[in-house]
C-alpha cells in the first residue's frame, strides 16, 4: 500500500491538487527501493541454454504444459519471448565463444512502468521487490504491455470474457505462503547461473565476480540503473545488446518520464476556466461597449441633425424677416414715393395732397 | 431523406450498403464475444494495441475536435456568425465520442469493468485514467450540449430552456476537458521512448496531439459541412445557408493558423531532441511527407483559399488536414511504433479489425443521418428564433 501512496504522489495526482487535501509533493523525488527487496542475478557465462528453470518455472506456477517437451533444445534456434502460458523463456544468441544464452522474465523493475501506467492500480510493487498483478480489478485495456520497456507482460487474447495479464511474479504466492524459499527458476537452476538474495548483496556478489574475473565480464551490470533499476540484474560475458538486452533504455523510470506531463493536468484544470472565462468576459465588454458606443453615437448624430434643422429654420426665419423687412421697407419706399410724387403734383396744382 | 418512413422505398444504394456493413459488425461482435480478441484481430503479445485504438480511439477523438472547437469560437471568443455551426459541429462531436466509447467495449478484455478506474479503484498515476475520466465527464457534457435539439424535437420547452441557460459553463467545461483529453492520448506514449521511432517520440507528444486536434476539428467541421450540404439542403434555414460560406472561411483563417502553430510545435520538438540526422532515413522521408504534405501543404492552401475566397481550395485543405491526422495517429500508435522489431513481428490489421472500423463510422453516419433529418440541426425551430 505505502508504495502505492508513493506512486499516487508521483503524479501530483490531479485529484489531490484539485480536491485540495494533504502537502501534494511534487516530483522531486527519490526511490532508493524497498530496503532488503530481493531479486535474481542471473550470470550469462554460467547458462548453458538447459532450459530447467523454463520447467521449473512451469511446475512452480501450475501453467498449461508446453507444445513441445522442455527437454526439446531445438526450440532454442528460435527466438521466443514470455506469452500468457511461459513467464520465463531462455534465448540462444552468438555469442563471442560460441552460443550464449539469456533467460527471460519479469525484471521486477524498482519504479515499475506497468505499475505507473496502469489506471486500474492493478500491479503492486511488494516490498519483498516482487512485483504482481490483480486480475480482480483489471479492465484488460492493455496499457501494461505497451508501456513495459522489457516487452514482460502478456494477455490471454483468446478469453472473450475474462482475460489476464500474465507475468513472472518473482514466486511472491509461494514464497509468502511458505511453498518455496526461492523462485522456481532458481532453484531448478543446476549451474548456479541464477542467484536469488537482497538485490543489495546480488550487486555486492556481480561486482566481484566482474573484479575477480575482469577479461570473462563486461564491465556492467545490467538492471542497476536501467529504467530506474531492476530488481533483475545481469552480468554477461557478450554485449548486452548481443544477448537480446537493449542497451539504449536509460536510467530514467517510467513514472518518472511521465510525471512532468501528469504535473500540467490539475493546472489546465485550474487555470483554462479563469483564461476562457476571461477571454468571454472582454468579449462581453467589447460587445457592451460597442453597444454603448453606437448608442451614444446615435444620440450624437440625432443632435448635431437636430441643432442642424434649427439652425436651418433659424436662418430661413431669419431671411424670411428680411425679406419682411426688405418688403416693408420697399412698400415704404414706394409709398413715400408716391407721395412725394403726389405732393409735387399737388404742389404743381396748388392744393394739398396725400 | 431515404430514412424517413414515407412512401419512398427503403432499398437504395446506400441503405444496402449500410445494411451489409452493420451485418458485418454483428458477425464481428459475436466472434469477439465469443472467440476473444484472437477470432477477430491480428493483436499479439508485442502489439497490444492496434488499429481499434489507433483508429477508432486516437483518430476518432481527435477528428471530434469540432465540437469544443466550434463552440468556444462562438460562446467564448464571440464569433457569433459561426453560431449555425454549432449544432452540426456539436452533433458530430457527441456521436464520435459515443462511438469511441462503444469501440472500446470491444477492444477491452473485461468491457463490464469500464467503469472501475472512475469509480472503484482510480489509478490516478495513469495518464490513461485521465484519459478515461475526461473522456466519460466529456461525453456527458457533450450529451447535455446536445439535448436541446433533442427537447426541442420533442416539444419539451421548460428543460431545453434550463439547459440552454448552461451553455456558457458547458462549453468552458469541455473545452477544460478536451485540453486533457487530447493532450493526454498523445502523453499516453511519452511513457513509450524506447518503443516509439524517435522522429515521432517527444516529450511534447501532449502538445502536438492538443495542437493538432484544432485543425483537425476545424477541418472536419468544414468536411462534412461540405457533405452534409447537398443531401440536407432542403432541411438547412435561411440563416444556416447564408451563413455556410462565412464559416468555412472563418474557420480555414482559424486552421491555417492552428495549422502554422502545429508545424511549429512539430519543429521544436524534432530540435529539442536534435532528430535532424533521422531526416535523411526511410523514416526521415516518411515524416516529412506527413509534415510537409499534410501539414504544411494544407496550411498554405487554407492560407490562399481564405484570402482569395477559393472555396473548393478550401475543402481540398480541409480532406488533405483529416488525412494527415489520420496519418499522424496512425504513425504514432501502430506505424513508428515498434519500429525496432523484425518486420516478421510487426502489425498488419486483420480484416475483421479494418471492417469493425468501417461499421463504427458507418453507424455514426446511419445514427447522424437518422437525427438531422429529424432534430432541429440545420435550422432553428421556430418557437426558439432569436432565443440566443
Amino acid at each position: 500500500m505505502k508504495r502505492r501512496q508513493f506512486l499516487g504522489l508521483l503524479g501530483a495526482a490531479g485529484i489531490t491538487a484539485t480536491l485540495g487535501t494533504t502537502k501534494a509533493q511534487a516530483s522531486t523525488h527519490s526511490f532508493e527501493g524497498y530496503p532488503g527487496a530481493k531479486g535474481v542475478l542471473f550470470d550469462e557465462t554460467r547458462c548453458i541454454g538447459c532450459r530447467k528453470c523454463e520447467a521449473g518455472c512451469n511446475k512452480v506456477n501450475k501453467l498449461p504444459a508446453p507444445a513441445k517437451p522442455f527437454a526439446d533444445l531445438t526450440v532454442l534456434n528460435q527466438e521466443r519471448r514470455t506469452d500468457e502460458k511461459t513467464y520465463t523463456v531462455v534465448n540462444k544468441y552468438r555469442g563471442k565463444n560460441g552460443p550464449a544464452f539469456r533467460k527471460m522474465q519479469c525484471n521486477h523493475c524498482m519504479e515499475p512502468a506497468c505499475a505507473s501506467v496502469c489506471f486500474v492500480h492493478a500491479f503492486t510493487k511488494n516490498p519483498d521487490g516482487s512485483v504482481t498483478y490483480d486480475p480482480t480489478v483489471c479492465v484488460g485495456c492493455r496499457y501494461c504491455m505497451v508501456a513495459c520497456p522489457f516487452n514482460i507482460p502478456a494477455y490471454e487474447y483468446s478469453d472473450p470474457l475474462t482475460p489476464r495479464v500474465m507475468k513472472c511474479t518473482l514466486c511472491h504466492d509461494q514464497i509468502q505462503k511458505g511453498e518455496q524459499t526461492m523462485p522456481g527458476c532458481v532453484e531448478a537452476c543446476p549451474k548456479e547461473a541464477l542467484t536469488y538474495g537482497k538485490r543489495d548483496d546480488l550487486l555486492q556478489i556481480a561486482r566481484a565476480r566482474i573484479s575477480q574475473h575482469p577479461e570473462r565480464y563486461e564491465n556492467h551490470i545490467y538492471g542497476e540503473k536501467e529504467m530506474g533499476g531492476t530488481n533483475w540484474l545481469y552480468i554477461s560475458g557478450d554485449p548486452f545488446k548481443d544477448i537480446g538486452l537493449r542497451e539504449d533504455l536509460g536510467s530514467k523510470s517510467v513514472p518518472e518520464i511521465v510525471s512532468g506531463p501528469l504535473s500540467v493536468v490539475p493546472m489546465v484544470a485550474a487555470l483554462w476556466p479563469a483564461l476562457l472565462g476571461g477571454v468571454w468576459a472582454i468579449n462581453k465588454r467589447k460587445e457592451k461597449v460597442a453597444a454603448e458606443e453606437q448608442k451614444a453615437a446615435v444620440k450624437a448624430a440625432r443632435a448635431a441633425a437636430k441643432a442642424e434643422g434649427e439652425a436651418k429654420l433659424a436662418k430661413a426665419m431669419e431671411n424670411a424677416e428680411r425679406d419682411k423687412n426688405q418688403a416693408i421697407e420697399r412698400e415704404v419706399k414706394r409709398a413715400l414715393e408716391e407721395a412725394e410724387a403726389a405732393k409735387k403734383d399737388a404742389g404743381d396744382d396748388g392744393g394739398e395732397g396725400a | 431523406m431515404s430514412t424517413e418512413n414515407n412512401n419512398k422505398s427503403l432499398m437504395t444504394p446506400a441503405n444496402i450498403i449500410t445494411a451489409v456493413i452493420l451485418a458485418i459488425g454483428l458477425v464481428i461482435t459475436v466472434l469477439r464475444f465469443t472467440k476473444g480478441l484472437t477470432g477477430v484481430t491480428n493483436l499479439d503479445q508485442n502489439n497490444p494495441w492496434g488499429l481499434w485504438i489507433g483508429f477508432d480511439l486516437l483518430c476518432g477523438v481527435a477528428l471530434a475536435a469540432g465540437g469544443y472547437t466550434t463552440s468556444s469560437a462562438c460562446y467564448i471568443f464571440g464569433l457569433k456568425k459561426y453560431h449555425s455551426a454549432v449544432r452540426p459541429a456539436i452533433l458530430t462531436a457527441f456521436l464520435g465520442y459515443a462511438l469511441v466509447v462503444f469501440a472500446l467495449h470491444y477492444d477491452v478484455g473485461r468491457p463490464y469493468r469500464l467503469v472501475y478506474p472512475i469509480f472503484y479503484q482510480p489509478g490516478t498515476t495513469s495518464l490513461l485514467f485521465e484519459v478515461g475520466l475526461c473522456v466519460f465527464l466529456y461525453v456527458t457534457t457533450l450529451a447535455v450540449e446536445f439535448s436541446p435539439a433533442m427537447f426541442e424535437w420533442l416539444g419539451m420547452k421548460n428543460v431545453r430552456n434550463a439547459i440552454h441557460k448552461l451553455t456558457l459553463p458547458l462549453t468552458v467545461f469541455g473545452v477544460v476537458l478536451s485540453t486533457l483529453h487530447q493532450s493526454s492520448l498523445g502523453a499516453l506514449y511519452i511513457a513509450v521512448p524506447s518503443k516509439l521511432h524517435p522522429l515521432w517520440y517527444s516529450p511534447y507528444l501532449a502538445i502536438l496531439f492538443f495542437v493538432s486536434s484544432i485543425p483537425a476539428g476545424l477541418s472536419m467541421v468544414i468536411f462534412e459541412g461540405t457533405l452534409a450540404h447537398k443531401p440536407w439542403h432542403h432541411m438547412m434555414d435561411k440563416t444556416h445557408l447564408d451563413e455556410h460560406e462565412g464559416v468555412i472561411l472563418g474557420f480555414s483563417r482559424g486552421a491555417a493558423i492552428s495549422l502554422g502553430a502545429y508545424f511549429c510545435v512539430k519543429l521544436v520538438a524534432m530540435a529539442y531532441d536534435n532528430n535532424w540526422s533521422y531526416l535523411a532515413t526511410g523514416w526521415g522521408a516518411w515524416w516529412l511527407l506527413e509534415v510537409v504534405g499534410f501539414v504544411l501543404a494544407p496550411c498554405l492552401m487554407y492560407a490562399i483559399g481564405s484570402r482569395e475566397k477559393n472555396i473548393p481550395l478550401i475543402k481540398w485543405a480541409a480532406a488533405l488536414t483529416v488525412v494527415g491526422i489520420i496519418l499522424n495517429r496512425l504513425n504514432v500508435s501502430l506505424i513508428a511504433f515498434n519500429w525496432q522489431l523484425p518486420s516478421s513481428q510487426r502489425y498488419f490489421p486483420s480484416f475483421y479489425e479494418i471492417m469493425f472500423s468501417v461499421f463504427v463510422v458507418t453507424l455514426g453516419v446511419t445514427i447522424y443521418r437518422f437525427i438531422v433529418s429529424r432534430m432541429p440541426i440545420f435550422f432553428e425551430h421556430p418557437d426558439y428564433k432569436d432565443a440566443h
